[in-house]
């Protein structure tokens, strides 16, 4: 079995990703690390680079789950990525972070958290940057 | 001081509110085109053309000048944080400034640029204000052949000496004046390329070719490439430079000024060349040589004051000859074809108050883009973050209004579209656009000039060589021509290299392999940009 977390490098990302090392440490299950970029813009800070990834990989080895990164650069969607890596790898779980976003600002952005939470055929798990009690 | 009075008079009707507004609006928008890759001043003029039939044409002419001048601005800032140069005339100033944005010293390269480009653009205006009214006078003096001559002298540096491959550049420049031959001949009336179809009789409109050529050809190109990885924004504050980097730009400057105005001013044009020429004497100049390649702060100071003198002198045959040499004085230039002014020698004469107004508002414009990029460039940055669909389908909409709002027929659209396509075709083969679109602003121009010419000699072709500048421009464009290819033969015979250029162009195909560490980002898909 295994968890897909979607990871971003900010806030919110940060959280879903600790969280989620401690779903698979507990449950003994692979963790599958998604990071995408649909690739239409000319930056994108919420890619990881080269660095990035060698960091993120260094701290999941210490971690000593099961892991797996999958990165993205270009094509689809991060909701689309984490949805379609989810279903190929009949995920148990789905960690995503929220970030705060305004009934306006989701009017004409969109929202990927939401749609991964109602579009995913397995219990999602979503959480905030930081526990407000 | 008559000059001088003029362009007083100039600096009143240009620092009235509402001009002062256009003039505002255009440095946005240039900084704006200027900073993403891939979209230029050329494309910018040539969508907002429908919009300015209504308008002054002052301000309009102003608003355009801002945004020729603020996409020199905007392009640096790009080249220096991305390394993806938004103009052909910044590749250079990627080499060293994308160097220093990497090493931390982004904020320098930023002022380095904003401030030399303004230092640049002052004295290269300055100098318009000078130099113009010289070479209207002997302007003035010419005949119709020696003109014909200077404009075959044009066409032909542009497309044989400034490009990378004579063959593709003849390609574009013959189809440009296939363009620009449609409709009716001026002469007798008889209707030449309009395959029986009514629209084409009155001539291909400029406004649609431009439109078609850059928005719809270069949003298609840019669409068929759209995929890459995304790179990283490197970190900016607000721009500013340290006792030892003014004590190091300042010499750049000037002498990147002085590289960059001249080049301009010739009839051939180009960015290209200055800058170059500038990188490599500062090169060898500097104190710190070993620094070049690592970011050295004159490689971004000299250069981008050569870009930004050579878009001043760019305007003096513009204004002085009626003859662009680069695409978005070319758009300018059509535009003032539209409004029914006739650009040339006479311009001056016939319309004091617009060519002041014009000349002021450089000023004026170059001292707001020092003013809004200086503190701004962070956000300037943050442009970079638009998603790319969202901007190309605005651009196809807008230019799909602009080009029916024309004429208001749907032929028009037909004919953006198949021209459109054509500019796509372009791009993907390799062929430089610049030719092709002076090809069909200059073409029907030349060939007036032509006809005048065989008019008064009765129809011999002896006319053509019949005023001693003319066979003086002849000679010097098969010298143009024959030069390189004899270089090339005693360069090999002898089998030395120039070692100069030769070091510079190495550093410039090193570029990937050091940016390859870092994100996998290779596919410049840009670097095709015409200017």
């Amino acid at each position: 079995m295994s968890i897909v977390v979607g990871y971003i490098p900010s806030p919110e990302g940060e959280a879903a990703l600790e969280r989620a090392i401690k779903e698979s440490t507990a449950r003994q299950a692979r963790l599958i690390v998604v990071n995408s970029s649909k690739g239409d813009q000319l930056v994108d800070d919420r890619l990881i680079d080269a660095k990035q990834h060698h960091d993120l990989e260094a701290r999941l080895t210490e971690s000593g789950v099961d892991f797996w990164i999958q990165r993205q650069t270009q094509g689809i969607d991060a909701a689309d990525q984490i949805l379609q890596v989810a279903e190929a790898q009949r995920a148990e779980l789905i960690v995503i972070g929220l970030r705060k976003r305004t009934p306006m600002g989701k009017f004409i952005m969109g929202s990927v958290a939401q749609r991964v939470l109602l579009q995913a055929g397995c219990p999602v798990l979503s959480l905030k940057a930081t526990n407000d009690w | 001081m008559d000059t001088f009075n003029l362009l007083m008079g100039g600096f009143e009707s240009a620092l009235t509110p509402i001009n002062l507004l256009f003039a505002f609006a255009g440095v946005v928008l240039g900084t704006a085109v200027g900073v993403l890759p891939g979209i230029g001043p050329a494309m910018a003029v040539a969508l907002l053309l429908p919009l300015t039939f209504g308008m002054e044409t002052s301000s309009a002419l102003i608003m355009f000048a801002g945004i020729y001048y603020g996409g020199m601005y905007g392009g640096s800032t790009t080249s220096i944080l991305l390394n993806t140069p938004g103009e052909s005339a910044t590749v250079i100033t990627a080499i060293e400034g994308h160097k220093m944005a990497k090493a931390g010293r982004a904020s320098q390269a930023l002022a380095t640029a904003a401030i030399g480009s303004f230092v640049a653009g002052t004295i290269g205006t300055a100098l318009l204000v000078t130099v113009t009214p010289i070479v209207v006078k002997f302007a003035v003096s010419l005949g119709a052949p020696s003109y014909f001559a200077i404009m075959v002298l044009s066409l032909i540096t542009v497309t044989a000496v400034l490009g990378s491959s004579k063959i593709r550049g003849f390609a574009a420049l013959g189809l440009g004046l296939a363009i620009g031959l449609v409709g009716m001949d001026p002469v007798s009336g008889q209707k030449r390329l309009t395959f029986g179809f009514a629209p084409l009789i009155d001539g291909i409109d400029i406004v649609v070719v431009a439109v078609a050529i850059f928005a719809i050809g270069e949003a298609l190109w840019i669409a068929a490439h759209l995929r890459r990885t995304p790179a990283h924004t490197i970190p900016v504050g607000t721009p500013w430079m340290g006792k030892e980097d003014w004590k190091r730009s300042w010499k750049p400057w000037l002498r990147g000024t002085a590289f960059g105005f001249p080049f301009g001013a010739l009839p051939a044009g180009g960015a290209e060349v200055p800058t170059f020429l500038s990188y490599v004497t500062e090169k060898k100049l500097s104190k710190h040589p070993e620094e070049f390649g690592h970011g050295a702060i004159e490689g971004v100071a000299g250069p981008e004051a050569a870009n930004n003198a050579s878009a001043a002198g760019t305007l003096t045959p513009m204004l002085a000859l009626g003859l662009p040499t680069n695409a978005t004085a070319a758009v300018m230039l059509a535009f003032l074809t539209m409004k029914g002014i006739q650009p040339g020698p006479f311009l001056f004469e016939n319309e004091p108050d617009l060519v002041w107004a014009l000349i002021a508002s450089l000023f004026i414009g170059n001292t707001l883009l020092l003013l809004i990029n200086l503190p701004l460039a962070p956000l300037w940055a943050k442009l970079l973050k638009i998603p790319r669909p969202y901007l190309y389908a605005g651009i196809l909409f807008f230019a799909t209004l602009g080009a029916f709002s024309v004429n208001m027929q749907v032929a028009d659209l037909w004919i953006l579209l198949l021209i459109g396509l054509l500019g796509f075709a372009l791009r993907r083969f390799g062929l430089p656009v610049l030719p092709l679109i002076l090809g069909v602003i200059i073409g029907p121009m030349a060939e007036e000039q032509l006809r005048k010419t065989f008019q008064l000699s009765s129809g011999s072709v002896s006319g053509i060589w019949s005023e001693p500048l003319a066979v003086g421009i002849y000679v010097l464009i098969a010298v143009l021509l024959v030069l390189p290819a004899v270089i090339t033969y005693i360069r090999r015979s002898r089998g030395r290299h120039d070692v100069v250029a030769e070091a510079v162009l190495g550093e410039v195909a090193d570029q990937p392999k050091h940016k390859a560490g870092v994100s996998g980002t290779t596919a410049d898909d840009d670097e095709r940009e015409n200017s």
